[in-house]
């Protein structure tokens, strides 16, 4: 470890993946076999040649210092990206057992890194300049802007209609139409250009096949629907920063015009969820000085991984733009000062007991919130019946997981690494239970990943 | 009420200050309403706003009731905790070590759907030896990677012993979470908890008495593993009373630390009720060279066998018995021949391989092993009386009778089915030392070549000794220069892969490369070759890393 100061885990590196399949192949490719004339530099390029089955072994190069993330080329004809390849270089970089030795790129390495950096740097000119291309005709733009929130007017009108006529005619009833309404409606609201609606709207669908006690939580979600489209339709009469958080529910777009915050981002987890549309994936970040987390949203196609990929575990110093919204933790990822790099950073715990406060309060400002990100220090993971909860190693009192958090492997990760003693836990907590998602042993110095 | 079913506790009554009784009441009271319609059940009077339709009414007052109750969750009573796990004491992997691991077990089996393997290694194959170094070394697991082992564990019985030694005391204190992972409680003798300490006697004969059949037997095989008269006596004290099946169980646990003493017990059970059970016996008992039951077969085979010195050369002559009579059976001769066998050959059979070897020296003139092997034998009798002296010196484990009926590794016989058949000479060789039994396969193959020499390298000590290897690759680059293709040697290629020597990796350089096509060879052979030494070479190295890492 001469140059670049940091190496990622082999964990790190397969979290980058877009499928199992490429994570299986590419820890095959993780040992030196194949490569040839493998190195990495100081600015945080790896490269390498891989043998293939033609004749004409592969080019990988990996450029792991950009700022958004490591970019990878690679001359084979994959479309996974990152391709195993790449995947498999950076394994054997990782493995950090003299593979890929310090060294001065070769041209064909060198001119793609050359071109990136050129880029990359005509991007930010425009951007510091600060004139939004689309800001052209500022004129027309109100104008699509109202013409947009007309519809959702209109949709969130409608909407309300609906929600009166199921409740008149009682829940049970809506149990016997089944999918067909929600679909429907969910549609509408697609066509009213209110996506927020149409996912609430989706969400409702699942809810009388849920189990028992089905009536309360579909009565919690219509009301908390019928909230925001009171909030929408009422806007103009509500604080703004209230207003904001109503509009991002809707569905409008917004942009990350706070103002960027630079700080020593500790990378706290990473996951994915997929429907059959969208990969979305989340990462969380604590900010060492600001002592704020933070999410970072990014989206692939169905069945892709999305291109923004942090370690869990390493910090980053960065700037981080928040998005606009009362009580919003998105955020927006910008300038990167330096690569990840290992770090003592822990986020302060909290009790059980206080983490129910916390989300309660941050209700106030945004009451669609499901959950909050909290670090829990000092729990126990202990087995409630079939379930699990989170019991306070200090105070009488357990926080439960969540139906979702129970069926993960990460659960019994995390049950293992406490092994009845007490663990710091990141997650999310909210009014389902709590989503384990990344831990710290006692006495360890390594964030351990539960997603 | 129906909050049971989301998982924080809604918050207590009285916990909000005028929302008590009056706040879970109003609630339920909405939750019904909507239930059942607004158009059925009329809204309570406290919802009726000037202006606005029931429906949105209830709406709004839900809307505000459920953010009210969210707000208020609070924790819940805690579970009572479980105990700690037991300390490890062992020292922790070094970091690429646990890195290493994470990415064996991440190799799952079939997660690409199986298909040809090309070059790279099979990671999950070198688990099991991964797991043997660390042993070795005395590391603790890092307890994040033990579910992945457990799983691994549970899918492969092979690796469980290895799996669960590493895995240390959390393992089984995870096992009793998850009933995924309960055979690591089985596996482990008395099932980590059950057991108790065998000093303590009374604890013993408490569970010997009452517990379940799989308890008594690990029971039984622990206290045999440290005590052996112990615990015959402990199976003694309730022998009478077991059931067939069980005495046949436990009988067998006598196998290990098996020593004259033990003679007693088991000639009082060749009388057993069972039959399976008088042959256990009967079997222990002849590999007891000095127990009576061997010298009495010794006295039966003897007959049957004698040193015809009239010819030019001395012969064996054999007077296989002519029945099998009732001591016979109680010394645990089977009387009924498998069909197609004749019934003398069988019987006489079993005498031989129930009787000490030494007998044979005694009675063919001192001659040693080597020499009597080499007598002729009359009549066709000679399959017959090798094939039990393989069975007796595998018994026996004596290795100057093994080494003798093995022959020479070079002999053109030894190659065909002869007298000795694969398995056997596989059985054989394992009485041997280590690098006697390596250099007699590698003399093996560099006669024979590889079609016959899977089963025998299977015996052999791992990593396989320089000579033994060698022999392998040379075969191998024989069979590639024949113009065959790889995958009728894949069975040992891949025990290759698992067993050379790591250091033998440079010297296969000069085979990675795709060699011209002979004539006559299979198309496209050399390419597969080619691809099927990369695997070899980079599992190699890979193994030399592992070791690396392990030993930093």
């Amino acid at each position: 470890m001469t140059q670049q100061g940091v190496r990622w885990t082999a964990e790190q590196v397969l979290a980058l993946a877009p499928d199992a399949a490429s994570r299986k192949a590419g820890s095959k490719l993780g040992a030196a076999g194949p490569w040839s004339e493998t190195g990495s530099s100081d600015e945080g390029t790896v490269w390498g040649l891989c043998k293939g089955s033609g004749s004409k072994p592969y080019q990988t190069v990996i450029d792991i210092a950009d700022a958004s993330g490591p970019a990878y080329k690679c001359s084979c004809p994959s479309r996974k990206f990152p391709c195993k390849h790449a995947l498999g270089l950076l394994l054997l970089w990782s493995g950090d057992d003299g593979a890929v030795p310090p060294g001065q790129a070769p041209d064909w390495a060198e001119q793609w890194i050359a071109g990136r950096r050129q880029r990359a740097a005509e991007k930010r000119t425009p951007d510091t300049a600060g004139s939004p291309p689309a800001a052209a005709d500022p004129e027309a733009a109100r104008r699509r802007a109202e013409r947009r929130a007309e519809r959702i007017t209109a949709g969130a009108t409608e909407l309300e209609q609906r929600l009166a006529d199921l409740l008149r005619g009682g829940l049970a009833a809506a149990e016997q139409a089944g999918y067909g309404l929600w679909e429907e409606t969910a549609a509408r609201m697609i066509d009213a250009q209110a996506p927020g609606l149409a996912a609430r709207v989706r969400e409702l669908e699942a809810i009388p096949a849920s189990g028992p006690g089905w009536p309360v939580r579909l009565l919690e979600e219509c009301a908390l629907l019928h909230l925001l489209d009171q909030g929408w339709l009422h806007r103009d009469r509500l604080p703004e920063s209230l207003a904001a958080t109503v509009r991002s529910r809707v569905g409008l777009p917004a942009s990350a015009d706070g103002p960027p915050v630079r700080d020593r981002w500790l990378v706290l987890a990473q996951y994915d969820t997929a429907d059959t549309r969208l990969t979305t994936r989340r990462i969380w970040l604590y900010g060492a000085d600001s002592d704020r987390t933070a999410l970072l949203l990014s989206y692939g196609a169905a069945g892709r991984a999305p291109e923004l990929a942090l370690p869990v575990g390493l910090t980053l110093e960065a700037e981080v733009s928040a998005f606009p919204g009362a009580g919003q933790v998105r955020a927006a990822l910008g300038d990167q000062f330096a690569p990840p790099a290992p770090t003592p950073i822990r986020p302060p715990g909290m009790t059980t007991t206080q983490a129910a406060v916390h989300y309660g309060e941050a209700l106030r400002a945004d009451p669609w919130l499901d959950s909050v990100p909290v670090t829990l220090d000092r729990v126990i993971p202990t087995p409630d019946g079939n379930s699990w909860q989170l019991a306070d190693a200090d105070e009488d009192a357990a926080l439960p997981l969540t139906p979702a958090a129970r069926s993960r492997p990460g659960l019994w990760r995390l049950v293992a690494l406490s092994g009845g003693a007490p663990v710091k836990v990141f997650g999310e907590c909210g009014h389902q239970g709590f989503t384990p998602l990344t831990a710290w042993p006692q006495g360890a110095d390594t964030a351990v990943p539960l997603c | 009420m129906n909050r049971t079913a989301t998982a924080v506790e809604p918050p207590a009554p009285g916990a909000l200050a005028g929302h008590g009784h009056a706040g879970a009441a109003a609630w339920e009271d909405l939750v019904t309403t909507a239930l059942l319609g607004t158009d059925r059940r009329t809204p309570p009077p406290s919802l009726s706003a000037p202006g606005r339709e029931a429906p949105m009414a209830l709406l709004d007052a839900a809307a505000a009731e459920t953010v009210r109750r969210r707000a208020g969750l609070r924790p819940a009573r805690p579970a009572p905790r479980p105990e700690p796990a037991a300390e490890d004491p062992r020292p922790p992997l070094p970091a690429a070590a646990a890195r290493r691991l994470a990415l064996l077990l991440a190799d799952h089996p079939g997660a690409s759907g199986g298909g040809r393997r090309g070059a790279a290694p099979d990671l999950m194959e070198l688990l099991p030896q991964w797991l043997a170094l660390a042993n070795a070394h005395h590391y603790a697991a890092p307890p994040e990677a033990l579910p992945a082992l457990l799983d691994a564990a549970r899918g492969r019985t092979d690796l469980r012993p290895a799996a669960l030694t590493f895995a240390g005391p959390r393992a089984l204190w995870l096992a009793r979470l998850n009933p995924d992972w309960r055979f690591a409680l089985r596996a482990t003798p008395g099932g980590g908890t059950a057991l108790p300490h065998l000093q303590d006697t009374e604890k013993v004969q408490g569970l010997w008495q009452e517990g379940l059949f799989a308890e008594r037997v690990s029971l039984l095989a622990a206290l045999r593993a440290q005590d052996a008269t112990t615990a015959r006596e402990l199976l003694a004290s309730t022998w009478t009373t077991e059931r067939a099946e069980d005495r046949l169980m436990f009988l067998d646990s006598l196998r290990t630390n098996l020593t004259a003493e033990d003679e007693p017990f088991l000639e009082q059970a060749l009388a057993d009720r069972s039959r399976n059970v008088r042959a256990t016996a009967a079997e222990l008992l002849s590999a007891l060279p000095g127990s009576a039951l061997a010298a009495r077969m010794a006295v039966r085979a003897g007959a049957c066998v004698a040193l015809d010195h009239t010819r030019d050369t001395p012969t064996i002559t054999v007077e296989a018995p002519h029945e099998c009579d009732a001591s016979m059976e109680r010394d645990g001769v089977v009387a009924k021949a498998p069909a197609g066998r004749g019934e003398r050959s069988w019987w006489f059979g079993q005498l031989v391989e129930a009787a000490p070897l030494a007998t044979w020296q005694a009675r063919l003139g001192g001659r040693t092993p080597q020499e009597i092997v080499a007598l002729p034998v009359t009549d066709d009798w000679q399959a017959d009386l090798h094939a039990a002296w393989c069975r007796a010196a595998v018994r026996q484990r004596n290795a100057d009778w093994s080494r003798a009926l093995l022959g020479t590794p070079s002999a053109p016989e030894a190659g065909g089915p002869g007298a000795v058949s694969l398995a056997e000479r596989a059985k054989l060789l394992d009485t041997l030392g280590a690098d006697e039994r390596a250099e007699w396969v590698a003399g093996f193959i560099a006669t024979h070549g590889l079609s016959e020499a899977f089963q025998l390298l299977g015996v052999c000590a791992v990593p396989w000794s320089a000579p033994l290897g060698r022999a392998v690759v040379d075969a191998l680059n024989i069979a590639r220069d024949a113009g065959s293709y790889p995958w009728s040697f894949s069975g040992v290629m891949g025990l290759a892969e698992r067993c050379l020597a790591p250091s033998e990796a440079n010297r296969l350089d000069g085979l990675l490369a795709i060699p011209e096509e002979p004539e006559n060879a299979s198309p496209g052979a050399g390419g597969y070759w080619a691809e099927a030494f990369q695997r070899l070479v980079t599992t190699l190295r890979l193994r030399a890393a592992m070791a690396e890492e392990l030993n930093p």
